[in-house]
């Protein structure tokens, strides 16, 4: 599937979802859906059918939160129905607000308290490597998740043992839960960091799939790490930098002007 | 307790390519042998607990049979969360070996004190967890533990029963009647027990004979010996050297209460809790909290007394 059209699915999806389950974060799940568009529309190698095959690639959002967009993403390729989308966050669901692999199909990892996600990425990786598997593992962080210092063990862990089938992504979007990731812990110079606990970096724009596509798809024989520049709430005018709507829940004219501003767009 | 431990690591190492063990930085010498002879299934992560449950998670998640080892609360307190969500939730087969239980490493002060991991790691779910009484106990214990579903918690102390020869005193991962007396009955955990039983011995004298049960596995906890026990009339000792608070005696308390099982009087032994400031050997720091053989003796004496 062409991931542009893929990117605007899960977005309308992703609104839906907020909007019906009455949740939160949905800045940090627009945040990505470029990413995971780029990602299962062209990147993993994974069959809907056959979810826990073992030469699939492995993909684990570390920011749990943004669980509406992974959800949203699985759905849109085939994993299980978009009708399951509906009842996100609602009494009885599978699709909780921070995402879960019970019952979930194509989620390979539960996450929600963050810097949890790398360390176990770095352990499959790991067990791959000692299978001389052919499998990539991929995984998502915040950036203001990079304030949890579990992260910065597992580069060290990855960077130590070569594991070159492991790919980090930065969801760079500048903003945590209260305010800018500048006024709470400076995070720069991010990439000179990044690089010293020998990471390949690169940085792209995290909207821009080509870009995306072609730094997804570079080898290396150093674990990957790849710092996404992103606008929070990406799609929708009024959610785009604003930090108010990792808790808004889109209701009655917002939600109307979001879909209708997504629908708009040009692919 | 840490030999038996590392004997049944070796063999499961040997027999079982898919078994894996990192280590937190810690037990120097210990792993020699293994990082020589099977240098593929042994991973030193670094001073690290909260990767090293997070790498565990992914290994197990690719069907690794995972050991973590570590000393006192390092791989339990320090890396929580982890456990719980990563290693727990996702009910994975990672073996979680702490060394060093209670005040094993007793001089080295509080923050080597591993005195509430029970509590804590107890109110986890999908969890197994094992205090052995012995070398053999615990080896047994470990062997089994890669084939007990989910996460398995090993607590090893330093003070073990080393009267006892091979395989004289297992209690093959469950409980075990060590003495049949009548009228009392203690339920002790770990190394502490030869510390109780040097108690019997001392009430012996006041011609005091209680039965000795020891537990092994603490969660899910051998109900069907704490009922019976119970049932007897029999009054009831338990024994730990960890904080009363949430700990053993409460996992025996909880059993009375589930089953509604008539009892006569309980009394727990352990810490009161409170931090161990002072400084001093496993013994030393046992006696201040009561909790050495004369003290069990004069805690037992006492309550018995109290009630007679």
């Amino acid at each position: 599937m062409n991931s542009l059209k893929l990117a605007k699915k899960i977005r309308i999806n992703c609104i839906k979802m907020v909007n019906l389950g009455k949740s939160s974060h949905i800045g940090s799940a627009l945040s990505i859906v470029d990413i995971l568009s780029v990602l299962y529309g062209g990147i993993l190698n994974f069959d809907p059918k056959k979810p826990l095959n073992e030469e699939r690639d492995r993909f684990i959002l570390s920011k749990g939160h943004a669980g509406v967009a992974v959800y949203a993403t699985l759905a849109e390729v085939g994993f299980f129905s978009t009708e399951v989308l509906k009842t996100h966050c609602q009494n009885g669901s599978k699709l909780s607000g921070h995402v879960s692999h019970k019952d979930v199909p194509g989620v390979e990892f539960s996450t929600g308290s963050l810097g949890h996600g790398l360390p176990v990425a770095c352990g499959i990786a790991m067990a791959g490597k000692i299978a001389e598997s052919s499998f990539n593992v991929y995984v998502l962080l915040g950036d203001g998740e990079l304030d949890e210092g579990s992260n910065w063990e597992a580069m060290m862990f990855a960077s130590h043992h070569k594991l070159n089938n492991l790919t980090v992504i930065i969801d760079r979007n500048n903003l945590q839960s209260i305010t800018t990731t500048d006024k709470t812990l400076n995070l720069e110079p991010l990439e000179a960091k990044l690089m010293s606990f020998g990471m390949d970096v690169s940085v792209v724009d995290g909207h821009d799939h080509i870009e995306l596509y072609e730094s997804l798809k570079t080898k290396s024989e150093k674990p990957k790490l790849i710092i996404a520049n992103t606008t929070k709430g990406k799609g929708v005018s009024f959610m785009e930098n604003s930090v108010d709507w990792h808790y808004k829940t889109p209701l009655g004219v917002y939600f109307d002007r979001a879909i209708q501003e997504i629908n708009e767009s040009s692919l | 307790m840490r030999d038996g431990f590392v004997t049944a690591l070796k063999k499961l190492l040997h027999s079982d390519k898919n078994v894996i063990i990192l280590t937190g930085d810690l037990g120097f010498g210990i792993f020699d042998e293994i990082i020589v002879d099977y240098p593929e299934q042994f991973i030193n992560v670094g001073i690290s607990e909260q990767n090293m449950i997070g790498l565990a998670a992914g290994l197990a998640l690719e069907n690794k049979k995972v050991f973590v080892y570590s000393i006192g609360n390092f791989p339990t307190l320090r890396c929580l969360e982890q456990i719980r969500n990563d290693a727990c939730y996702h009910d994975l087969n990672i073996n979680i070996v702490s060394m060093g239980i209670g005040f094993s490493y007793g001089a080295l002060g509080n923050s080597h004190h591993a005195t509430e991991d029970l509590a804590i790691m107890r109110s986890l779910p999908n969890i197994t967890i094992f205090s052995p009484i012995s070398n053999f106990d615990a080896e047994y214990i470990t062997t089994h533990a890669v084939k007990t579903p989910g996460v398995v918690y090993i607590r090893l102390d330093k003070s073990y029963l080393k009267k006892y020869k091979g395989n004289e005193l297992c209690s093959f991962g469950n409980s075990l009647r060590i003495i049949n007396g009548s009228k009392v009955t203690i339920f002790s955990i770990g190394g502490i027990l030869e510390e109780v039983l040097s108690a019997v011995n001392l009430l012996s004298n006041k011609n005091i004979n209680p039965t000795v049960i020891a537990f092994t596995k603490i969660k899910p906890i051998d109900e069907k010996i704490v009922i019976e026990e119970a049932k007897k009339g029999n009054f009831i000792v338990t024994v730990e050297e960890g904080n009363l608070c949430g700990g053993f005696g409460s996992a025996v308390l909880e059993v009375l209460e589930k089953n509604n099982a008539s009892f006569k009087r309980v009394l727990r032994l352990g810490i009161k809790d409170k931090f161990i400031s002072e400084v001093g050997s496993q013994e030393y720091l046992r006696d201040i909290c009561g909790l050495s053989a004369k003290g069990i003796e004069f805690s037992i004496s006492n309550f018995l007394q109290g009630i007679n």
